[in-house]
């Protein structure tokens, strides 16, 4: 068995000072991705339980896999949510929603309950897309950016590159900034290339960790590209798996020149929050 | 008089000797690591195992991604002008060139003496070049050489949404899973790289004739999509990799 080195690490959370028995509304959101998964539980509009794991081969059986993992422990069984709201690549096979979501929506919601008012842009770098997104104080979309066409800048990419190197996906970042000067950054942007490049260095001598840094560079290269196509308005936070990466979030804030937010929740759970949030909305306006 | 092109590819080198437009010979070489250091190896592995002797050589003449390296070379020509001239000295009647190799693609629009009129690139993205053969080939745990003569024997339709090479072999493993034949997701690549070579055609307009030039002229598979796609008859000859170097050689003698 061969490693598994683009295996990223899967995570369950539950509010241990809340208890759904006293309230008045519970509904969740589920977002299901071309690569990951994510289930959350809100009551009364909190926090309360979440969970993000990877996606299978099949969009209805993630989507449920994803709520028991965020229910289990809790005492909630899935009868009890009132209203929840399926979002991503998958959300039309989301078998108990009430509603299906695009995912813009949902991340502009779920950005601004894990950022704060403040966050203005929004990158979302996903499994296999990237997006901008600028919302406005209410978490409300006012304008959007998205690549879903190309690897390049999206955590294949980067998976790709984990095979190629032998490093797991979640080392990646620390690795890459283990360098004394930095490399110039790979000069392919599609992924398949890169590769071959990367090869190249890799028999010329470089160390895996040089090329690592290379690599990260080109990915923030090219999403700051992206940014700025659509205009960077401060305050900036960044979801999504690769938010993670330090080696990519890092030189991102470098290059722009601005400090992205942080939170001390999973990153990935941003399209399955403002799905749930967005269920909240839906359930009180419908009583 | 005699003159050597050679085409320094991102995956080959050809070789090829021509005189007075005739072919003395012509060699392939799977490219190394080390570009100049295995371009110095091949060319004496040339003279050697072809019995041309290299000092009756009046001009050596380089193309392809690499031409810098070959430091035996005189001259150096753009991949586009040496696809053309070997196009168009091999069938008079060509107009529009289609060269497709291992990391690039192009169309190239040529008039009646093979001077180029227009020409698109497509050099950003493995999509429409033969590196995502190659990807897909490994996904299908199926030979190179055989992925063409596969394709042809498909049955249904399967269509790859994605554009990307990387998306794409995610999508064939996920088809593979569901047991889709292996001839039909062939097809299905092929179509998906005619498609986008297509859109580089229409860029720069269709004129017949056709040719289709480059390493994966050699592929049937991706032929009969083109074809297809295209609408139009396409024309390969019959060492298609080596057409670039033939162009190289004949602007090398003043053609």
């Amino acid at each position: 068995m061969t490693q598994e080195f683009w295996r990223w690490t899967e995570s369950r959370w539950t509010a241990g000072d809340r208890d759904w028995k006293s309230a008045k509304t519970i509904t969740a959101g589920v977002d299901v991705g071309s690569v990951s998964s994510q289930a959350v539980i809100l009551i009364d509009g909190g926090l309360y339980a979440y969970s993000n794991m990877r996606t299978g081969s099949s969009s209805p059986e993630s989507a449920i896999n994803a709520m028991n993992w965020a229910l289990e422990g809790t005492g909630l069984s899935l009868d009890q949510i009132q209203y929840t709201v399926g979002t991503g690549y998958g959300r039309v096979n989301v078998p108990f929603s009430n509603r299906a979501v695009t995912e813009i929506a949902c991340h502009g919601l779920g950005a601004h309950f894990l950022y704060g008012p403040t966050v203005r842009t929004v990158l979302d770098m996903g499994g296999q897309d990237c997006k901008v997104i600028r919302t406005d104080g209410q978490g409300k979309v006012t304008n959007f950016l998205m690549n879903d066409k190309c690897a390049a800048g999206t955590g294949r990419g980067l998976e790709v590159f984990a095979d190629l190197l032998g490093v797991s996906i979640n080392e990646i970042g620390e690795l890459s900034l283990k360098v004394e000067e930095n490399p110039p950054a790979v000069s392919s942007t599609c992924v398949v290339f890169a590769k071959t490049e990367a090869s190249g260095l890799l028999r010329e001598g470089w160390s895996k960790e040089k090329v690592l840094a290379a690599y990260c560079a080109a990915m923030s290269h090219r999403v700051v590209t992206l940014l700025n196509r659509i205009g960077v308005e401060p305050d900036f936070a960044i979801t999504g798996g690769i938010a993670k990466n330090i080696g990519i979030v890092s030189r991102i804030e470098k290059e722009l020149q601005i400090q992205a937010l942080t939170s001390k929740y999973d990153t990935q759970i941003a399209g399955a929050l403002g799905a749930a949030l967005l269920a909240k909305a839906l359930w009180e306006k419908g009583k | 008089m005699v003159t050597a092109g050679l085409d320094v590819g991102f995956k080959t080198v050809k070789i090829l000797i021509l005189k007075d437009e005739v072919i003395l010979g012509q060699t392939l070489f799977l490219a190394g690591y080390d570009v100049r250091e295995f371009l110095k190896t091949i060319w004496d592995e040339f003279f050697l195992e072809t019995g041309i002797s290299p000092e009756q050589i009046a001009r050596i003449i380089a193309t392809g991604v690499g031409k810098k390296e070959a430091l035996m070379a005189q001259e150096r020509v753009t991949e586009v002008s040496a696809a053309a001239k070997g196009s168009i000295f091999l069938n008079s009647q060509v107009r529009t060139v289609i060269d497709v190799g291992a990391e690039e693609g192009r169309a190239i629009k040529i008039d009646g003496q093979g001077r180029v009129i227009d020409f698109a690139i497509n050099e950003k993205c493995a999509a429409g070049t033969g590196a995502f053969i190659e990807a897909t080939a490994r996904a299908l745990e199926v030979k190179l050489e055989e992925l063409g003569p596969l394709s042809l024997q498909s049955t249904q339709a399967v269509t790859i949404n994605a554009q990307c090479a990387v998306f794409a072999e995610s999508e064939l493993v996920s088809l593979v899973h569901r047991k889709t034949p292996k001839e039909d997701m062939a097809r299905a690549v092929h179509e998906a790289i005619a498609d986008r070579i297509v859109s580089l055609v229409r860029r720069v307009g269709l004129e017949k004739e056709v040719m289709l030039i480059g390493g994966l002229a050699k592929n049937v598979g991706f032929l009969a999509a083109l074809q297809q796609e295209l609408e139009e008859k396409v024309n390969v000859p019959e060492y298609p990799e080596f057409t670039s170097a033939l162009g190289a050689a004949l602007i090398g003698a003043g053609r």
